[in-house]
C-alpha cells in the first residue's frame, strides 16, 4: 500500500468569512463549522472556542481530541466506519492533513477518567495539545441522554468536525507531501532477507464505557487481533472511544500520529523490515485476556517476525495482557520490548506494575501517572474547572479558590501516552 | 492479615499470584466479579452463590502455597 | 551566611586507634576532625564544618538505639544544615553506623543526611532507601576521589538546586521513581532497545521487573457454621452519594459502612465510584461486585455463623501499594479486635 500525506503546517487559528488556510493560519467559518454538529438531537447546546498555545486557557474535561485530515485522492474516506462510509479499508491515495491543528472535545464530564490541558503554565510541557491550535468543541447533552449514547455522540461529533475542516482546506496546496509505501509482508522479507521482522503488538483499552476503542467502527472488544497495515492507522481507521486515564489514553490524535508507526517506517529498509500491525484488545476477562495474547503470539511467528514493540493503553488490569503478551512472544523466540507508564504511587515507591513477569526484559518507561504536580490559575477555562474533584488523579481539595490545582500528573491529556508519543519516562532516585 | 484467613474474589488471577494472594477464587469479569448480570436475575444469583461456596470452601481448607479454587 | 555541617566519622578516622579503641562512646568536638577537615576546605566558604561526632564501630554496633539516640542528640544541638557521615567504604560495622546516623538525622532532624559506601557494604541494602549513599571504593584509597564528590552534592542538596538521577548524581537509588524528560521519545528509544536485544547487545530496560513479598497462608476456619465472616472490597462500592468522599482512583483512604439492617445492595442504597471499569452493573447492582445478598441468605440458612456488620471499601485502581499495605494492616487489626475469623475481599 502506498499513502501520499499531504501536510499544511497550521500555525494559528481564528474565526473568518469562509474556512481556508491561509499563510499557514487556519480560518473558520465558525457557524458553518457549528452547523456540521450542532444539529445533532442528541445536544442540548453546542459551541465552539479556540485555544492557542501560550495563551491562559485551561481546557477541562477534554475527552478526544482528533487531526483534521481528510482523503485528497481516494479509495474511501477517514475515520471509515464511523464518519467516513462505507467501511472500506483506507491506507492509499493521498490525504490531507492540517498538521498543528487539533479538533478537542468537551462538555459536562462522562465518567471519571477524563483530563484537562493548559495551553500555558507547567502544565503545558505534559501535553501535546499546549502546542497545538486548538478547535475546542464545547456541548452539553440533552438532559436524561444516557451516558453511552452521550458518548458516543460527542465522539461523532468531534470526527465530523474534524474532517469538516480539512475537507475546506482541500484547495490549499501542502507544503510538504511524506511517503509512506510498504508492500506486501512477501515482499518486505524478499526485498531485505537479512534484516529483522518486526511487528508492532499494538495495545487498546477495550473495556467498556469511555473504554473502548474502534476499528472501521467495529468495537474491538468484540473481536480477536487484527492484522492491520500502518498506512490504515494513518487514516483514522482506529479511533478512540475512551478516556482511560487522560494521561495514558491515545486520543485519535495520537493514533494518527502513532509514533512507534513513525519510527519503524523510518527504519524500514535499513536496519529492520517492518511486517505490520497486530491490533489487540485489553480484556476484562481472563478467558479474553488469554484469547487475544495468544492469538497476538501466534499471529506474530506465523508472519515471521523475530521481534516486537508492544505499546499499552491503560494501567492496572492491562499490566496482565502486557505481560502475557510478552511473555508469549518471548517463549516464541521473538524478542520483544514493551512500552508503558508506571503507576507508583505520589511517592514514587510503590511498583509501577500491578503484574510482572520475567521475560519482560526490555521496558520502556513513559512515566508515572501518580505523581503530583502544581498548576497555576489560568484565566480563561473552557468547560467545568470544578470537574477536576471527579477525574482521576484530582479530588475534592485539588482545585483551590484561586483556580490553582495540585493534581496527579494523570489528570493530564497525553502526559504518559504509552505509544511513546513524548519524551517523559522515569528514572530512579 | 493478622492471622485471618482471607480469600480474594476477582477477575484477573495472575495479578493476584504475582502480588501474593493465597487463597484465589475467579471471578466473573472485572465490572462484576461477583455476578453474571447480563444472564438475567436468576443466574446471576446462581452464579454469586457459587462463587460463595467456593470462597467458603478456600477459607475452610488448608492450604500451604497459594491455591485457586476454580471448581 | 555559610551552612551548618557536621560531620560523623569513626574512631579510626578521627586518630584515636583501631581495634583497640572502637567501644568509644559517642562525643562531639566543635572542629573539622579527619576527612571533615577536607570536607570543610572543600567547601570554600559556602560551608562550614561547625563540628564532628566520633564514636566507636564496635560501641555503635553493640548499642544501636543508645548510640544512635546519643549521637543525634549531639548533632541536634549544633544546628545543622546538613549531615555527612563517613564515607565507610567497605567496612561492615562502621557502615551500618553510618547509615544509621544518615537515616536517623534524615528521619528525625528532617535535614538532608549523606554518607559513602562501596556497593557491597551491608549497610547498603539495610539503609539506602532512607538516605542518601554516594558510591564510594572498596578502601580508603578512595577517600581523595569520595570527599569531593560528597562535598560537592551536599553544596547541591544545602542549595537546593534540582538533582538528577540517582545514576547521574552517583548514589545508590533509594528505590523511587521520579519523572524525568529524556532526549529523545519513548518508541525512538524502544526500537531503539529491541534492535540492541535483537542483536544480542547489552541494553539497559527502564524498569526492573519488581519482586512481590510472599505472605505464608492464614490456617483455615474451623467450624464455618459458626464463623464470622466479613466482607471487604477494592471495587469502590459505597453508600448512595459516597459520604466519604472515597477517590475514584488513587484512593488514600477506606470506608467502614454498616450493612447490619440491610439485606442486599440496590441502586438507591448504594453505588460504584471506581474509576477503572465500566460501572454499569454494579450501580444497578452492587451486589455483583460486593455480594451482600447472597451472604445474607447463605447467613440465614446457617452456612456461616454472622456476617461480620461492617463492610470495608475503597477503590484499587492506581492505589499506592503503600497505602495497600496500609489499608490491608489497619482492617486486618480492626478485624482481629473484634473477633472476626474470615474475610472475601473482592476486587475488581
Amino acid at each position: 500500500m502506498r499513502l501520499e500525506l499531504h501536510k499544511i503546517p497550521i500555525e494559528n487559528v481564528c474565526w473568518g468569512e469562509r474556512t481556508h488556510v491561509k499563510d499557514r493560519t487556519l480560518v473558520i467559518d465558525q457557524e458553518k463549522a457549528l452547523g456540521v454538529v450542532s444539529g445533532d438531537p442528541r445536544f442540548a447546546s453546542a459551541s465552539l472556542e479556540l485555544a492557542r498555545p501560550g495563551e491562559s486557557v485551561r481546557i477541562i474535561p477534554v475527552k478526544d481530541a482528533v487531526e483534521p485530515r481528510c482523503k485528497l485522492q481516494g479509495p474511501g474516506e477517514v475515520f471509515p466506519g464511523v464518519i467516513g462510509q462505507p467501511p472500506r479499508t483506507v491506507g492509499e491515495g493521498k490525504t490531507l492533513v492540517l498538521e498543528g491543528a487539533a479538533v478537542l472535545t468537551c462538555g459536562s464530564i462522562v465518567a471519571f477518567q477524563e483530563g484537562f490541558v493548559d495551553m500555558s503554565g507547567p502544565g503545558a510541557a505534559y501535553t501535546p495539545f499546549s502546542e497545538t491550535q486548538n478547535v475546542v468543541l464545547m456541548v452539553e447533552p440533552r438532559e436524561g441522554l444516557d451516558q453511552h449514547d452521550y458518548e458516543a455522540a460527542l465522539r461523532e461529533a468531534g470526527l465530523k468536525l474534524a474532517l469538516h475542516l480539512a475537507q475546506e482546506c482541500k484547495e490549499t496546496p501542502a507544503e510538504k507531501v511524506e511517503i509512506f509505501d510498504l508492500p506486501s509482508v512477501g515482499e518486505v522479507q524478499k526485498a531485505h532477507p537479512e534484516l529483522p521482522g518486526i511487528v508492532y503488538v499494538f495495545m487498546c483499552i477495550t473495556q467498556g464505557l469511555l473504554h473502548d476503542t474502534y476499528l472501521y467502527g467495529s468495537d474491538v472488544k468484540q473481536t480477536l487481533p487484527a492484522l492491520v497495515h500502518p498506512n490504515e492507522i494513518m487514516d483514522g481507521a482506529l479511533i478512540s472511544g475512551n478516556c482511560v486515564s487522560a494521561c495514558d489514553k491515545n486520543t485519535t490524535w495520537h493514533h494518527v500520529n502513532n509514533p512507534v508507526v513513525a519510527e519503524l517506517y523510518r527504519r524500514h529498509g535499513v536496519d529492520l523490515n517492518f511486517l505490520g500491525v497486530i491490533v489487540t484488545p485489553e480484556s476484562t476477562t481472563l478467558a479474553g485476556k488469554e484469547r487475544a495474547t495468544w492469538y497476538n503470539a501466534k499471529l506474530a511467528a506465523q508472519l515471521g517476525a523475530q521481534g516486537a514493540v508492544v505499546s499499552e493503553e491503560g494501567y492496572g488490569n492491562p499490566d496482565t495482557d502486557l505481560c502475557m503478551n510478552a511473555k508469549k512472544l518471548e517463549d516464541l523466540g521473538i524478542r520483544t520490548v514493551v512500552i508503558s507508564d508506571e503507576a507508583a504511587g505520589t511517592d514514587g515507591k510503590s511498583q509501577g506494575l500491578a503484574d510482572a513477569t520475567p521475560e519482560m526484559t526490555a521496558f520502556i518507561s513513559t512515566g508515572n501517572v501518580n505523581e503530583m504536580i502544581e498548576v497555576p490559575p489560568m484565566e480563561r477555562v473552557l468547560g467545568h474547572p470544578e470537574a477536576i474533584a471527579h477525574l482521576s488523579g484530582g479530588a475534592d481539595e485539588s482545585l483551590r479558590e484561586d483556580g490553582s490545582m495540585y493534581v496527579e500528573l494523570q489528570s493530564v491529556i497525553g502526559s504518559t501516552n504509552e505509544l511513546g508519543f513524548s519524551r517523559i519516562g522515569c528514572r530512579w532516585i | 492479615m493478622a492471622g485471618i484467613p482471607v480469600v480474594e474474589i476477582a477477575t484477573i488471577v495472575p495479578i493476584m499470584l504475582t502480588v501474593g494472594a493465597n487463597r484465589i477464587v475467579p471471578g466473573v469479569a472485572i465490572p462484576h466479579p461477583t455476578g453474571d448480570p447480563a444472564k438475567g436475575p436468576e443466574e446471576d444469583k446462581r452464579v454469586r452463590r457459587e462463587l460463595l461456596e467456593r470462597a467458603f470452601k478456600a477459607l475452610t481448607t488448608e492450604i500451604s502455597e497459594q491455591t485457586i479454587f476454580a471448581n | 551566611m555559610a551552612y551548618r555541617v557536621v560531620c560523623y566519622i569513626n574512631q579510626f578516622f578521627a586518630g584515636m586507634g583501631g581495634e583497640d579503641t572502637a567501644h568509644v562512646p559517642p562525643e562531639f568536638r566543635p572542629e573539622a576532625v579527619g576527612p571533615a577537615a577536607q570536607l570543610d576546605q572543600l567547601f570554600g566558604d559556602e560551608a562550614t564544618v561547625v563540628g564532628t561526632v566520633i564514636c566507636g564501630d564496635s560501641y555503635y554496633g553493640e548499642h544501636l538505639e543508645e548510640a544512635q539516640k546519643a549521637c543525634l542528640e549531639l548533632i541536634a544541638k549544633e544546628k545543622p544544615d546538613l549531615v555527612i557521615a563517613g564515607p565507610a567504604f567497605n567496612a561492615g560495622r562502621y557502615g551500618v553506623a553510618c547509615g544509621d546516623i544518615a537515616a536517623g538525622v534524615t528521619e528525625e532532624l528532617g535535614i538532608p543526611a549523606i554518607t559513602g559506601m562501596f556497593e557491597e557494604n551491608p549497610g547498603v541494602e539495610m539503609y539506602r532507601e532512607k538516605c542518601y549513599i554516594l558510591k564510594a571504593a572498596d578502601s580508603a584509597r578512595g577517600m581523595r576521589k569520595s570527599l569531593p564528590l560528597m562535598a560537592a552534592f551536599a553544596l547541591k542538596l544545602l542549595k537546593k538546586e534540582p538533582l538528577g538521577t540517582a545514576e547521574e548524581e552517583n548514589y545508590f537509588s533509594r528505590g523511587i521513581r521520579k519523572n524525568f524528560f529524556h532526549a529523545e521519545n519513548g518508541a525512538v528509544r524502544g526500537i531503539r532497545m529491541l534492535l540492541q536485544k535483537i542483536g544480542r547487545e547489552p541494553f539497559t530496560t527502564e524498569y526492573e521487573m519488581p519482586v512481590f513479598n510472599k505472605i505464608p497462608p492464614a490456617p483455615p476456619v474451623k467450624d464455618l457454621s459458626k464463623a464470622t465472616i466479613a466482607l471487604c472490597t477494592s471495587g469502590g462500592i459505597v453508600p448512595f452519594g459516597n459520604p466519604d468522599k472515597i477517590r475514584v482512583s488513587s484512593a488514600e483512604s477506606y470506608g467502614v459502612y454498616d450493612i447490619s439492617e440491610l439485606d442486599n445492595l440496590n441502586a438507591s442504597n448504594y453505588e460504584s465510584i471506581h474509576g477503572g471499569y465500566d460501572r454499569v452493573w454494579a450501580n444497578e447492582d452492587p451486589d455483583v461486585v460486593l455480594p451482600l445478598d447472597v451472604m445474607r441468605e447463605m447467613e440465614k440458612e446457617g452456612v456461616f455463623g454472622k456476617l461480620y456488620p461492617k463492610v470495608f471499601c475503597t477503590t484499587g485502581t492506581g492505589t499506592a501499594v503503600a497505602h495497600a499495605e496500609r489499608f490491608g494492616q489497619e482492617i486486618g487489626q480492626q478485624l482481629k479486635e473484634a473477633g472476626v475469623d474470615a474475610a472475601i475481599l473482592t476486587a475488581t
